[in-house]
C-alpha cells in the first residue's frame, strides 16, 4: 500500500506544463448536450421497437395487498402483461448475494403482497405504447388491508435508537462543562424531509441478446447498479451490460438501482424486445429516496472571552422501518471548532414512510443548518462579530481526534469572503436597515465537507493516430467527470486536449467507485492520472527499445512528454509516430489508485464561507435573495468553470433548503402531501440573485497524488444557514424550523409588533 | 389520426394515438429525443419547443392539435456544424451541468428574447406600453418556467446576457 509521502514529489499534474490544470475549459460533451443529441437512459436507440412499461404504486403506508383485479387492465388495447406479486417471474429474494463479492444484494420488485410505504411499486403494465401503458395501469384495481402506520416523526421522537452499531461520542465532562459556562446557547433547530429533485426521473431501458441483458439506466454507480441486477435476476454480473453515458442529475439519488431497471430487464426478457420502463415525476418522490427529516439539538457553552468550553450536537432523525441508513447530522461538527468538552450522537426513528438515503451532502447539508445558526446566536450573546467568534474557536488539530489537518483554509476563507462581500456594511443589530418595505440583513456561514479517495481502476488506449481514450466505469452527473478526465489525461500525456477521448459509464470498462460523497473527482481522476503515468512508462519504453525510434537506447525514465511528443534532449517524435511504427494496434493500458495506507492520519476536508444578503417583505413575510458569495479551499482546482458551477449549484440548493423545500407527510396515507414540481418548490431563475463563488489556491498533498479534492457537496454546506442569519440580522425574526417561509417569517414579524 | 407537422423545417406526416402529446410524438414517434420529459405535467419546461415561433411546453399539448403547425426543437437551431450563438453561449459560461434541462432552457430562451423584440411585457415590465429594458430581473422572471435542479441560473444567465448584450 502506498502512503502519503509518496505523493508529496512533483508530477507531471502538480507541474502543469501545458496549463491544462485548472484551466476553465468547456464541457467535454457540451456540445451533445446543447444540441439535445447526448442521449440519456429513455433515449437510446433500442435494437427493435420497444415496448413500454408502466409502474401503478400504493397507496397505503402499511398493510397488505388483499386483492388486486387486473382483469379490464389486461384487455386494454394493447397490453402485453400485467404483473403483480401474483405472476411476476422469478427473482431473487430481498438481500440475497449469489455472488459474496457483490457491492449490492437483491432488490426484487413487486416481491409480495406487502406494503412497505406509500408509493411503493405493486403492479406493472406491459403495452406496445406508452399511452396504451398509462391507460391501461389507471384500470389495476387493488384492495389493500391497511395497518397501522408509524408516519408522524415528530410525534415519534421518543422512539428513536443509537443506529446499529454507533454510540454517542463522548470528549471531557460536557454536561459539567456546560453548566459551569459563562455564556451558554440551547436551542432546537428543524430540517425537513428534502427531495432530491433531478430533472430527469429515473428511467431504464432494456434489451436481451440471448442470456445477456443490455441496459441503459440513469445511475450513479455502474458497479452497483449491475450487480443489484444480476443479483435480482439470479445470474452471474458478466452476463449484466449496464451502460450510463448521460445522466440528468443525481445528487444521490441515484446512487442505487430502483424498480424500473429490474421492470425493464424482467419484461424484456418475457416479451422478447426491447422494454422501456420510467418513473413519472410524482412517482419519483415516493418510489426513489429522498433526504429525511433530522431534529438537531445544540448547546454550546463559551467563556466570555467567545470559547467554547462545551459543544454538543444531538439528532433525532428516520429511516423506513426494514432498511438502514442514518443522516449523520452531527458528523461534520466533530471536526470544525474546538472545545475541550464535547458531545454528539444520533437516534433514529423507524418509520412507515418512503426510504430515506443519501441526498448531497448527507449529514453536513442539514447539521451544518443548525450549528451555524447556534453560531449566530452565541456570536449575538457575546456581542462578537460571528466571523470572530469562529476565528477563536479554529482548532489546531483535528478536535475530536487531535489529527493534524492536512490543510484547512477555513480563516482564509473567512477573511477573503468578508471583504469581497463587503461584511462590514453589516450593522450587527437586527432590523435597522430599510428599503422601501424591505428589511434588509447579512448573514454568514463556515462550511466543511469530508474529503475521500476510493479504489478505482482506469484503462487507456492511444491508436496509430496518436488520439488517446480514457475508459472507465465512471459516471458524470453533470460534475463535470468527463471534462476533467480529458485534462488530466492530456496533462500527464502531454498532449493537446483535443487529442483526447474519454468514454465513461459502462460495465465492461475498468471499475471507479461512481459518482457520490464528492468522492468523483479525487478518486475517478486520480485512477486516470495513474494510468496516464502507466502509459508513459509503457510508451518511453516502447520508444527506447526501438531501434527505428530517434529516443532508441536512451535511459527510458529520462524521457518527456510534451507537445504531442515524446523526447530528450532534441530527440523527438511524435506519440501517432511512434505508435504508428512500433505498435500499429495501437497501446492499452491500465492503472489504479487506492487510498494510502496513513491516508487517515490527517483530518482530510474541504472548507469555505459562505456570505448572504435577503430582504424581508415586511408586509408579506417573503424573503428574497439579494447577494450571496462563497469563498471555498477545496485543494488544487482541475476546471475554474465546471468547478464553480459545482459550488455556485449547491448554494443555491442551500438557497432552497432555507426558504422553500420540503416535503410535509400527509398522515392519512403516509405519502408526501407535495409530489410535483409545482408543490415541491425548488429554486428557479427568479429566486436567484447576485451569487456567485471562488476558490483560494490549495493543494492538498495528503488527499492523492495531484492534490485534489472533492467540490460538489461542499457548496451546500452550511449555505441555508447564512441566509437563516441573514434573515435575523434582516428583522430580528430567529427562526429554527427550515424552510423559512412567509407564514412563519410573518408570525415572527407580527410577534415583533412589525 | 393522421397529423402533418412541419418540425425543424421538414414536413413530416404521422399517424397518432389523439392521446399522444407533443412531447411524446417528437421523442418517440420522430427520434427528436433532445427535448426532455422532466415532469409531463407543465412544471418544469424541460419538453419547451417552439410552435409558429411561440415557446410552449410540448408535454401540455397533444400532438393531433398541430395539424399544420411550424415546430422548432432543439435539434434544428444549430446550422449545421455552427452552433446558435444561445448554444455557443450556454457552452462558453458553463450554463448546464447535468444537461437535462438545456434544450428547454435554451429553446425557452429563444422564444423569451422574440417576445421581448415584440413588445410583450412581463410581470418585471416597468411600462406596459413603453419600450422593454432586458433588465437581468427580465430574464430571470421570464425564464422562471424552466427550472435547473442542478442551479445553473447565474451561468444561464451569463449565456443569455452573452447573446442579448449587456444591460439596457
Ligand atoms: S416535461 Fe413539460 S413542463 Fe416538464
Ligand atoms: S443542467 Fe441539470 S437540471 Fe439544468
Amino acid at each position: 500500500m502506498s502512503s502519503v509521502k509518496d505523493w508529496a514529489a512533483p508530477n507531471p499534474i502538480t507541474e502543469n506544463r501545458s496549463g491544462l490544470i485548472g484551466k476553465s475549459v468547456d464541457r467535454y460533451e457540451g456540445r451533445l448536450k446543447v444540441t439535445g443529441t447526448a442521449p440519456y437512459a429513455y433515449e437510446v436507440e433500442p435494437p427493435a421497437p420497444p415496448a413500454y412499461g408502466q409502474m401503478v404504486t400504493a397507496t397505503i403506508a402499511r398493510g397488505r395487498i388483499t386483492h388486486i383485479e387486473t382483469q379490464a387492465a389486461e384487455q386494454s388495447p394493447g397490453v402485453l402483461a400485467v404483473w403483480t406479486h401474483l405472476n411476476v417471474p422469478p427473482q431473487a429474494r430481498r438481500g440475497e448475494r449469489l455472488n459474496p463479492r457483490s457491492q449490492r444484494p437483491a432488490n426484487p420488485a413487486l416481491a409480495s403482497d406487502r406494503v412497505e410505504f406509500y408509493g411503493q411499486t405493486v403492479a406493472f403494465i406491459l403495452a406496445d405504447t406508452l399511452e396504451n401503458a398509462r391507460a391501461a395501469a389507471e384500470k389495476v384495481e387493488i384492495t389493500y388491508a391497511a395497518e397501522t402506520a408509524v408516519v408522524d416523526f415528530l410525534a415519534s421522537l421518543d422512539q428513536g435508537e443509537l443506529p446499529p452499531g454507533e454510540e454517542d461520542v463522548h470528549i471531557g465532562d460536557f454536561p459539567k462543562a456546560f453548566a459551569a459556562s459563562q455564556v451558554t446557547v440551547d436551542e432546537t433547530y428543524f430540517s425537513p424531509i428534502q427531495n432530491h429533485v433531478q430533472m430527469e426521473p429515473c428511467a431504464t431501458t432494456a434489451w436481451w441478446d440471448g442470456d445477456k441483458v443490455t441496459v441503459h439506466t440513469s445511475i450513479q454507480m455502474v458497479k452497483g447498479g449491475q450487480h443489484a441486477l444480476a443479483e435480482t435476476l439470479a445470474i452471474p454480473s458478466d452476463r449484466v451490460h449496464l451502460i450510463t453515458r448521460y445522466i440528468g442529475g443525481g445528487f444521490g439519488g441515484k446512487g442505487q438501482a430502483y424498480d424500473d431497471l429490474t421492470l425493464a430487464a424482467l419484461a424484456a426478457r418475457a416479451v422478447g424486445r426491447p422494454v422501456k420502463v420510467a418513473y413519472t415525476r410524482q412517482q419519483m418522490f415516493h418510489g426513489t429516496i429522498h433526504r429525511p427529516a433530522v431534529q438537531m439539538r445544540v448547546r454550546l457553552g463559551a467563556n466570555a472571552d467567545g470559547r467554547l468550553n462545551a459543544f454538543a450536537l444531538e439528532a433525532i432523525t428516520h429511516c423506513a422501518r426494514h432498511a438502514t441508513f442514518t443522516e449523520h447530522a452531527a458528523n461534520f461538527s466533530r471536526n470544525l471548532y474546538a472545545a475541550p468538552n464535547r458531545l454528539t450522537g444520533h437516534r433514529l426513528v423507524r418509520m412507515d414512510i418512503p426510504h430515506a438515503g443519501a441526498m448531497r451532502a448527507p449529514g453536513e447539508a442539514p447539521g451544518m443548518l443548525s450549528l451555524e445558526c447556534a453560531m449566530d446566536e452565541l456570536a449575538e450573546k457575546l456581542g462578537l462579530d460571528p466571523i470572530e467568534l469562529r476565528l477563536r474557536n479554529e482548532p489546531d488539530v483535528d478536535p475530536e481526534t487531535g489529527k493534524p489537518f492536512s490543510v484547512r483554509q477555513l480563516e482564509q476563507c473567512l477573511h477573503e469572503g468578508s471583504q469581497r462581500f463587503g461584511w462590514s456594511r453589516r450593522n450587527p443589530k437586527p432590523g435597522q436597515v430599510r428599503d422601501g418595505r424591505w428589511l434588509v440583513g447579512m448573514g454568514m456561514a463556515a462550511a466543511i465537507r469530508g474529503n475521500f479517495l476510493l479504489p478505482a481502476k482506469a484503462g487507456l488506449r492511444i491508436t496509430a493516430d496518436g488520439v488517446l481514450t480514457l475508459t472507465q466505469g465512471m459516471t458524470d452527473i453533470g460534475t463535470g467527470t468527463y471534462t476533467i478526465l480529458a485534462q488530466i489525461t492530456a496533462e500527464t500525456l502531454g498532449v493537446p486536449l483535443e487529442q483526447v477521448r474519454v468514454e465513461l459509464g459502462d460495465s465492461d470498462m475498468p471499475p471507479a467507485p461512481g459518482s457520490g460523497g464528492q468522492f468523483g473527482a479525487a478518486t475517478a481522476g486520480s485512477a486516470a492520472y495513474e494510468t496516464g503515468m502507466v502509459m508513459r512508462r509503457t510508451l518511453a519504453d516502447l520508444a527506447t527499445g526501438d531501434p527505428r525510434s530517434p529516443l532508441y537506447g536512451a535511459d527510458p525514465t529520462l524521457v518527456s512528454f510534451a507537445n504531442g511528443n515524446i523526447a530528450l534532449d532534441n530527440q523527438t517524435e511524435t506519440l501517432a509516430a511512434l505508435v504508428a511504427r512500433s505498435q500499429p494496434e495501437g497501446v492499452y493500458v491500465e492503472g489504479s489508485i487506492s487510498p494510502a495506507a496513513d491516508a487517515r492520519d490527517y483530518s482530510q476536508h474541504t472548507y469555505g464561507a459562505h456570505f448572504a444578503e435577503v430582504g424581508v417583505d415586511v408586509v408579506t413575510g417573503e424573503v428574497r435573495m439579494r447577494k450571496m458569495f462563497g469563498v471555498f479551499a477545496a485543494g488544487r482546482i482541475l476546471n475554474g468553470k465546471t468547478a464553480r458551477s459545482q459550488v455556485t449549484g449547491g448554494m443555491i440548493w442551500g438557497v432552497g433548503t432555507a426558504l422553500t423545500e420540503a416535503n410535509t407527510i400527509d398522515p392519512r396515507f403516509g405519502s408526501f402531501a407535495n409530489q410535483d414540481l409545482g408543490t415541491y418548490l425548488v429554486p428557479v431563475h427568479a429566486d436567484i440573485v447576485d451569487l456567485d463563488a471562488i476558490f483560494l489556491d490549495e493543494a492538498d498533498d495528503k488527499a492523492n497524488p495531484m492534490g485534489i479534492k472533492g467540490v460538489g457537496e461542499l457548496g451546500i454546506c452550511g449555505a441555508g444557514a447564512a441566509v437563516a442569519n441573514a434573515i435575523y440580522n434582516a428583522c430580528g425574526v430567529r427562526l429554527r424550523d427550515y424552510p423559512m417561509t412567509p407564514d412563519k417569517v410573518l408570525e415572527g414579524l407580527m410577534a415583533k409588533g412589525l | 389520426m393522421k397529423t402533418t407537422m412541419t418540425v425543424n423545417g421538414q414536413v413530416r406526416s404521422l399517424d397518432l394515438d389523439t392521446r399522444t402529446t407533443l412531447l411524446d410524438a417528437l421523442r418517440e414517434h420522430l427520434d427528436l429525443k433532445g427535448s426532455k420529459k422532466g415532469c409531463d405535467q407543465g412544471q418544469c419546461g424541460a419538453c419547451t419547443v417552439l410552435v409558429n415561433g411561440t415557446r410552449i411546453n410540448a408535454c401540455l399539448s397533444l400532438a393531433v392539435m398541430h395539424d399544420g403547425d411550424e415546430i422548432l426543437t432543439i435539434e434544428g437551431l444549430a446550422d449545421g456544424e455552427n452552433l446558435h450563438p444561445l448554444q455557443q453561449a450556454f457552452l462558453t459560461e458553463d450554463a448546464f451541468q447535468c444537461g437535462y434541462c438545456t434544450p428547454g432552457q435554451i429553446c425557452s430562451a429563444v422564444g423569451m428574447l422574440q417576445e421581448v423584440a415584440a413588445g410583450l411585457p412581463s410581470q418585471e415590465t416597468e411600462s406596459l406600453t413603453g419600450p422593454i429594458s432586458l433588465t437581468d430581473a427580465e430574464i430571470r422572471e421570464r425564464l422562471s418556467g424552466n427550472i435547473c435542479r442542478c442551479s445553473a441560473y447565474p451561468q444561464i444567465l451569463a449565456a443569455v446576457r452573452r447573446v442579448a448584450g449587456a444591460t439596457q
